[in-house]
């Protein structure tokens, strides 16, 4: 049996470029999720990708939400599925910094 | 109290990509509190209340969501005396008994003596402990204590209600400034007539990319534990020992850190989400679940455990049984054992558990048909910063507070006690660093931040390297997974501590991409620096002790020693090695 594949299409660059695409193949595993293959991602393939994330696999600390496939989600709740393209992009209504990651502070949490 | 100006420590790296860096920003605060999970949040309520101005609360992640608090899905000890008749001292006592001779005593009774009042002023602040019928607070029972002590908030809530409280009453405070995504990379310390006091710091806003110099009359480490540098472990992100390395750097000792917990059933497969991983322990309890090699067969007979009458296996000898089964080979196909509550009835899982049965049932685990996997982890660090009860570290101006703080648990931690730990020292902390910042003034001097800054900004250049922190960060995850685990030997601790040293050696050729705004590769630099210095400080302080205790267990020294019933102290010498002493 060959190894499955799960494909994920990921928001690449900085908030004031004009956004591109990058897709990455990632070893799928039943019950793997979106967040799972990012840290994959950062440590086999691309550790310039920059997403946010915290508590891992808890929901509790909310700093993994994105877009996924336009849907507003957890990353590291959303399961991945094998042999289909996800597409990810940063929280929308939201400024982009770079790559998934958005001002997602409160503003009086901010320096300025 | 704000003050900015074009730096020139910040290189401009011309990427058009992350072109922002290049400002730099000046604080002034009374109190810098590092970390913002339970113990940073309540320290930073304690100084406003003990009458700091200024008080500056930074979190690498967001404020209140990150670190270890928001992660406890259980229970919090407290002798409140609201289930049976309870008193502090056996609390204490309890505590004690479980750090095998090694607490600090005075910390340990601070801890228990001051709990309650923690815990009830949480309840005013509406946390919604858990009641009966009649209002009291409901205490369960937990392994160690002698009477039922533990509160809880429904569902699985209590940390992350803890930390909602805490975030809620931070709003409330106007003296507290609150800034997310501040990482925190160096403690200044003055130089000349002062020499060694605390200054302030320096961090980096990871979201704008800007360096910011912090002066600062005291500072609180809040930055949690270390468990992360493990590769099996229940840490959230940030939990790579940044506030060991952070106090090292300033001069401070750290204490107990050949001492880590590991809890024998954490959670290995198949994939769980939005449940903690070590939330196996209450269904042994109640359920009696069976554990069971790759075959399928029982096997905690084979160590001498008999558990006919019920789930009395010690911990030590659970995680010592499963690793044995795992390194002959029989284990289960993720590498831990199987836990099986097959034998369960479906009525007897859902009367017990019923709720978290369907929490299961939506990750695809039905545990009346299939047996789960399960594996030692890395839950939580009894060492850290060596503090007195007024939580201040040996170096002038510097506190810590939480699990960032060691001594109360000695060799091993009571289970429970880790959220009052939070509370307590973080109140403690909160209300001596304003009492010693009242005696002093500003004195920044940027001098003393000069390599800080340079640093960053060698970081913001970029550079390329074969290996990324990324890379180096997993490989140090599995090193000590592998050498410096629940189970040591001397010649595994010597590769591990040759290895750390290489790997800290080499840290000045690792591959960084350009700038600074939201930069990974410069946060996994910072993380690696901070996760080896922790990593190395574990390594050294379990080598030196030959005897096991509690969390630490040398398989090449199985008896517990009367002789070492000390605690040992790491410090960083001025060449940046680790030096290990108290030992006999």
């Amino acid at each position: 049996m060959t190894a499955r594949l799960a494909r994920l299409r990921i928001r690449r660059g900085a908030g004031n470029e004009p956004p591109s695409y990058e897709e990455f193949a990632v070893p799928f595993e039943d019950g793997a999720t979106v967040l799972d293959a990012l840290i994959w991602i950062r440590t086999r393939c691309d550790a310039t990708l920059a997403i946010r994330y915290s508590c891992i696999n808890g929901n509790v600390c909310k700093e993994c939400t994105i877009a996924i496939d336009g849907v507003v989600g957890y990353a590291c709740t959303t399961r991945l599925h094998a042999d289909r393209v996800v597409t990810l992009d940063p929280l929308p209504g939201k400024t982009v910094l770079c790559d998934l990651v958005s001002e997602m502070r409160p503003p009086r949490e901010r320096l300025k | 109290m704000e003050d900015k100006s074009h730096g020139s420590a910040i290189a401009p790296n011309g990427s058009s990509v992350r072109r922002e860096a290049g400002l730099m920003t000046h604080l002034d605060c009374d109190v810098l509190i590092v970390g913002a999970g339970g113990a940073g949040m309540y320290a930073a309520i304690a100084a406003a209340r003990a009458g700091a101005g200024h008080v500056l609360l930074a979190d690498k992640s967001l404020v209140g969501r990150g670190g270890a608090t928001v992660m406890a899905q259980m229970t919090v000890a407290a002798a409140l005396g609201h289930e049976c008749p309870d008193d502090w001292t056996a609390h204490l006592e309890d505590t004690l008994a479980a750090g095998r001779g090694l607490c600090e005593e005075s910390l340990a009774a601070c801890l228990c003596h001051e709990a309650p009042a923690r815990i009830l002023e949480m309840a005013e602040w509406r946390v919604g402990w858990a009641r009966r019928a009649d209002g009291r607070i409901a205490q369960v029972s937990a392994p160690g204590h002698s009477r039922p002590r533990c509160c809880y908030v429904d569902f699985l809530n209590t940390g992350p209600a803890v930390a909602a409280t805490l975030r809620r009453q931070i709003g409330h405070v106007a003296a507290i400034r609150r800034l997310s995504n501040l990482n925190v990379t160096d403690i200044v310390t003055a130089d000349g007539e002062a020499a060694g006091e605390v200054v302030g710091a320096v961090a980096l806003d990871s979201a704008t990319g800007e360096a910011v110099t912090i002066a600062a009359k005291a500072v609180i480490i809040a930055a949690g534990g270390l468990t992360r540098i493990f590769r099996r472990n229940s840490a959230s992100a940030n939990m790579g020992g940044d506030g060991y390395a952070l106090a090292l750097a300033a001069g401070a000792d750290l204490v107990d850190m050949e001492f880590v917990q590991f809890f024998p059933i954490g959670h290995l497969a198949p994939r769980l989400v939005g449940m903690d991983p070590i939330m196996w322990d209450p269904f042994r309890y109640k359920l009696g679940g069976r554990l069971l090699d790759g075959s399928g067969r029982e096997f905690l007979a084979d160590y001498g455990s008999d558990e006919t009458s019920g789930y009395t296996t010690p911990r030590d000898l659970a995680t010592y049984a499963i690793e044995k089964e795992v390194a002959a080979g029989r284990g289960s196909p993720h590498g831990g054992v199987y836990l099986s509550f097959t034998h369960v009835p479906k009525s007897a899982l859902d009367a017990a558990f019923g709720p978290v049965i369907a929490r299961l049932a939506k990750n695809g685990i039905d545990l009346g048909q299939m047996p789960v996997e399960v594996a030692p982890i890395a839950h939580y660090h009894m060492g850290g910063i060596a503090v007195d009860e007024r939580m201040a570290s040996r170096v002038p101006g510097l506190f810590a507070a939480g699990e960032a703080a060691g001594g109360a648990n000695g060799a091993n931690r009571l289970s429970g006690n880790a959220i009052p730990e939070a509370l307590v020292f973080g109140e403690r902390a909160g209300r001596s660093a304003a009492a010693y910042a009242a005696t002093r003034t500003l004195r920044w001097e940027r001098r003393c931040a000069a390599p800080a800054l340079e640093r960053i900004g060698t970081l913001a250049e970029g550079r390329r390297g074969d290996l990324s922190a990324a890379v180096l960060l997993d490989e140090l995850r599995e090193l000590m997974g592998t050498e410096v685990g629940a189970f040591r030997t001397a010649a595994g601790l010597a590769r591990a501590i040759a290895r750390l040293a290489e790997m800290r050696a080499g840290l000045s050729t690792a591959a960084i991409a350009p700038g600074l705004l939201f930069n990974p590769t410069v946060a996994d630099w910072f993380e690696l620096r901070a996760s080896l210095i922790a990593a190395e400080a574990v390594a050294h302080a379990a080598l030196a002790r030959e005897e096991s205790r509690g969390a630490h267990q040398r398989e090449d020294f199985p008896e517990t020693d009367p002789g070492w019933a000390r605690s040992q102290y790491v410090r960083m010498t001025r060449d940046g090695t680790l030096a290990v002493g108290g030992a006999r």
